[in-house]
């Protein structure tokens, strides 16, 4: 038995793992019910699977062959985003999606579908992926393709691992000059001054995010920042492409080091801070645009042993009113969060069936664990997100019943054929009403 | 990173071993140049791809069980043919016994003390003439804390590990005329597929971890490293602790 842990630190399991060092381990010989673990960085229980084991992926971390003329890199799933970047950024090539940590394995992050502030102008990373090898539990393994394999490979792409395990994937990069991003900042105070925004630089910038205040009300209700960017030639000389995290969270932070007036202040002094450099367009390493939080090694123990929520959902265009509602819930309810990051989805669509990105606006932040008023909270929001037509993002949830879930993903039956039936997850027998 | 003036090639025994691999690494990345050798082919052609991704300009492998001594002369013949100017050679196979079944039986015993002991040696004789008529190469191989002492639960692989370490100090007295170093590491318990079955608590560290220290203490020539370095402490501990106590003690 070995812990194992979700980013946001609520369950953490005890739980039995096998930590095969060739991909050509064997499934068919394991008892009990299987679910690949990538790195940890999913925030809820979709990457845990406590009644069974868990296959932790991390010592697959081969590289198998780069092309550097095409941007062409296939690995083992168990590289993470930092060991490719590593390879590549010297190189001149860069993930064509990312998420907000380069902590993920590539095969976590396929089975998340995980999106990045490109999203408008990429989509998810699913549209990049040439190919993998799905190793199933019958002992079969699937070469899937938007070619082959074609319903595997859609199954797979947002699957939350319950398809089968990716031995190796291949993934299409994109060329990048330089190793910095240009970045502009433009504050804002509500949520249209934020579509307006974000409608103007998602035609000429290929990444954006905003930041937003989720603990002000009143005249600073819905004040913001927003954050553009495009990779730019530049002749500050390329700085390493390792950059390990500087400072390090050791130990869990006291309950009480999380409460609204800490949240407060610190959402004010960020606020401030950034706004000091808005309007001139800056220069940022990538590792400071896209992983800001990686610099501080184990942020999440901020939020002590009880843990945190991180609830993340997105609205369609439509709705924003919805999102105007779920904020003022936030505001007042006076659980906000440290770090709330809000972003407009494209129309590009996913080839996966389960995936969770859709035409919209999202909404990512954290909640510290109160126990039954944070759930409470996080209950009738679902409830907003329903009623819209919107989703929830399952890589962030521990809790989201089985009726929102079938509501957030309606082609989850077409999507249950697919799974290999010794693979399962506590995320899963939560929303499928399976028990085992 | 420490910087070395030229490339250079590396010969690594035990390339598929999980330490091994992230050494390669370390030297991939600077851009030296290697040797794998490793019992399981398929395998080594994987470490292989990986190595060349990430930048030796030169990859070979070779497979061999080492536990075949009849062969050794053989595969540095191998080893010779494919390049004569080897700047390491690096010693990263070994195997774990179960300890009891080592009790119930000598075969088990002998198994342990060869892939552990004595196929190193016999490498090593054959190495040592070479590299004895010649200057400045170094020999670096992965020992274990376990040497230091006999203890119930894992004396046999102790006893490999500690004949070991003593074999290595006799050839780095006789090679340090010919400027060869001879490296002994001392790794505590390293969290890689040897040890899978184990409950890995506090000391407990990644092979990356070790793997650098390896690194460091083959380009600095050092003769006995203890990695982590905390080792060195808790060996000094218990190494101290006087024999008519130690033998009463259940580790
Ligand atoms: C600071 C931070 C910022 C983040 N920002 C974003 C963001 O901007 N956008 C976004 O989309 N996500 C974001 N995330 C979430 C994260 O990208 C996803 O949860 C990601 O899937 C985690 O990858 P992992 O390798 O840690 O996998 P895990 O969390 O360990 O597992 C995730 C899922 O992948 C499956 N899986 C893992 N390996 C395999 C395999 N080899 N084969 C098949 N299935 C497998 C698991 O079963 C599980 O269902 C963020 C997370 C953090 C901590
Ligand atoms: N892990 C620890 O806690 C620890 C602590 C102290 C010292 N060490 C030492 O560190 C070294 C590296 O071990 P590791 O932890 O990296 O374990 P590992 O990944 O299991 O590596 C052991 C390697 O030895 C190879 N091997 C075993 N017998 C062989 C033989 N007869 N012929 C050819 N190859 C053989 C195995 O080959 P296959 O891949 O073909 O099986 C495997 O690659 C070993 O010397 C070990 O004793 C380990």
């Amino acid at each position: 038995m070995t812990t194992y842990r979700s980013w946001a630190y609520c369950p953490a399991s005890r739980q039995n793992a096998i930590k095969p060092a060739w991909t050509d381990f064997d499934l068919h010989k394991e008892t009990g019910s299987l679910l690949p673990f990538g790195n940890g960085r999913s925030y809820g229980d979709s990457c845990l699977n406590s009644d069974g084991i868990v296959i932790d992926g991390r010592l697959l971390n081969r590289f198998i062959s780069f092309d550097v003329e095409q941007g062409i890199l296939r690995c083992e799933s168990g590289a993470t985003f930092a060991d490719i970047l590593a390879l590549t950024v010297p190189k001149g090539w860069f993930l064509p999606v990312t998420p907000g940590t380069k902590y993920v394995t590539l095969g976590g992050a396929i089975a998340n579908d995980v999106h990045g502030k490109n999203h408008h102008q990429d989509g998810t990373l699913g549209r990049h992926i040439r190919c993998f090898e799905l190793k199933r539990s019958s002992g079969k393994k699937l070469i899937c393709s938007p070619e082959k394999n074609t319903e595997f490979f859609a199954a797979t792409i947002g699957g939350l691992g319950l398809t089968g395990f990716i031995s190796w994937a291949e993934v299409q990069l994109i060329k990048i000059p330089s190793s910095f991003i240009e970045v502009e900042t433009t504050a804002f105070h509500g949520l249209e001054e934020f579509c307006a925004l974000s409608e103007q630089a998602n035609v000429k910038h290929r990444y954006s995010v905003a930041w937003l205040d989720c603990a002000s009300s009143g005249k600073q209700f819905a004040r913001g920042l927003f954050m553009s960017g495009n990779h730019i030639d530049c002749d500050k000389k390329s700085k390493s492409a390792l950059h390990e995290p500087t400072i390090s969270i050791p130990i869990n932070f006291p309950k009480q080091a999380i409460n609204r007036y800490s949240i407060r202040a610190f959402n004010a002094l960020y606020f401030n801070k950034n706004r000091l450099s808005a309007g001139k367009p800056t220069k940022q390493h990538y590792d400071d645009f896209f992983y800001p939080l990686d610099s501080i090694g184990n942020w999440n123990r901020i939020y002590g042993s009880q843990g945190f929520y991180q609830y993340q959902f997105v609205v369609p265009p439509s709705k924003l009113v919805v999102m105007e509602k779920a904020l003022n819930k936030i505001v007042a309810s006076g659980l906000g969060s440290f770090l709330a990051v809000l972003k407009e989805f494209g129309d590009l669509k996913s080839p996966g069936m389960l995936s969770f990105p859709r035409p919209g606006i999202c909404l990512a932040l954290d909640f510290a664990n109160r126990g039954n008023i944070t759930l409470k909270l996080l209950q009738e929001l679902d409830h907003l997100v329903m009623d819209a037509g919107g989703a929830v993002y399952p890589a962030k949830d521990v809790r989201m019943s089985s009726q929102a879930f079938q509501s957030y993903f309606p082609n989850y039956s077409e999507f249950e054929a697919y799974i290999d039936p010794k693979f399962s997850s506590d995320f899963w027998r939560r929303v499928s009403d399976k028990k085992t | 990173m420490i910087k070395k003036p030229d490339n250079e090639t590396i010969v690594i025994f035990g390339a598929t071993s999980a330490v091994g691999q992230m050494l390669a690494r370390i030297h991939a990345e600077s851009g030296d140049s290697m040797i794998l050798v490793a019992r399981n082919l398929d395998r080594i052609n994987r470490v292989a791809a990986d190595l060349r991704t990430r930048g030796a300009p030169l990859v070979e492998c070779l497979h061999s069980d080492f536990d075949n001594t009849q062969k050794h002369s053989e595969l540095l013949e191998n080893i010779e043919e494919r390049c004569t100017d080897i700047a390491k050679y690096y010693f990263f196979y070994g195997s774990l016994p179960e300890q009891k079944e080592c009790e119930a039986s000598w075969s088990s015993t002998h198994n342990a003390l060869m892939t552990n002991f004595l196929s190193v040696v016999s490498l090593l004789t054959l190495i040592a003439n070479k590299v004895e008529k010649e200057t400045g190469r170094g020999i670096v191989v992965v020992s274990s804390v376990a040497g230091d002492r006999g203890r119930q639960s894992n004396y046999i692989y102790g006893t490999a590990k500690g004949a070991l370490t003593i074999f290595l100090q006799g050839l780095r007295n006789r090679l340090y005329r010919s400027n060869c170093s001879v490296t002994t590491m001392k790794p505590g318990f390293i969290d890689t597929p040897m040890t899978r079955d184990f409950d890995k608590g506090l000391l407990w560290v990644k092979p990356e971890k070790v793997a650098q220290d390896i690194y460091k203490a083959a380009s600095r020539r050092k003769d006995e490293v203890y990695t982590p370095g905390f080792w060195r402490l808790i060996m000094f501990i218990i190494n101290n602790i006087p024999e008519i106590i130690f033998k009463r003690l259940s580790l």
